[in-house]
């Protein structure tokens, strides 16, 4: 079966805290769309906002950018959110996806947490920056 | 809102964390300057806690319970509940009741727990 695009990419640039705001608004209304159930939307909205306030608290000016798109595979559809920065990366990718790991004094659970909130999720991250990709799909 | 003295706190809409950590300043402070018993924390209109959120939730709970006062959270929706669970925000002490009147229930039984062991 195929993976195809439903749409062309939605964009948020996130430059600050207020913007968490914008993408958990997004996110929604794509769910929304992708037609999945409440809780799948309330996961895919809250792995985000991690995401989107990880790139705020660790990114390069707090700076990066979300893509957002509806995906659909045969009768199945789905969001998947892109959050790349151009921040100093993650030095150690294992010991990030460990809950409790923290070096901005919170709960570290924003990656691990995302992780289990989704039905996939990818990272990528080197010293040009981090890339993490998840989707949440209907069932 | 004050009730009484207990303090209804509604929290609803997407929040900002600024606004998130304003709330739990103004509420600290009106606790302690109105001697408040109970503090009921209505989270009923909110369709999203991160980590971040419950955190500062957990943690108002506890600076209520210093300050001499009860919390309670009432409302959380079951989306937002099953989330919280498989993020794995430790919310062990935060007592929970499933709306305003069970948990203005629970602040006058815990009231009359505290004033029957003094």
């Amino acid at each position: 079966m195929t993976l195809m695009t439903a749409a062309p990419a939605v964009r948020i640039a996130v430059n600050g805290e207020a913007d968490l705001l914008r993408v958990r608004s997004a996110l929604r209304a794509q769910a929304q769309l992708a037609g999945l159930r409440l809780t799948a939307e309330t996961k895919l909205v809250t792995a985000g906002s991690e995401l989107a306030r990880n790139i705020v608290r660790y990114a390069t000016y707090g700076q990066g950018v979300v893509d957002i798109e509806l995906l659909t595979m045969g009768e199945r559809s789905g969001v998947r959110a892109v959050f790349v920065d151009h921040g100093p990366g993650i030095p150690d990718l294992d010991a990030a996806l460990r809950d409790g790991w923290s070096t901005g004094g919170s709960l570290g659970l924003g990656l691990p947490g995302a992780r289990r909130l989704v039905d996939e999720f990818s990272i990528e991250s080197g010293a040009t920056g981090t890339t993490v990709a998840i989707e949440q799909w209907s069932r | 809102m004050r009730m009484g003295p207990n303090l209804l706190v509604t929290l609803q809409g997407n929040l900002e964390d600024t606004t998130v950590e304003q709330i739990e300043r103004a509420v600290t402070h009106e606790v302690a300057r109105y001697a408040s018993t109970g503090v009921l924390i209505d989270v009923s209109g909110l369709s999203i806690v991160d980590s971040f959120v419950a955190r500062v939730i957990a943690r108002l709970v506890a600076m209520v319970r210093l300050l001499g006062a009860d919390a309670t959270i009432v409302g959380l929706q079951p989306a937002v509940a099953i989330t919280l669970v498989e993020l794995g925000v430790p919310m062990g002490h935060v007592r929970t009741a499933r709306n305003a009147e069970q948990g203005m229930a629970r602040l006058r039984a815990l009231r009359r727990e505290r004033v029957d062991s003094a």
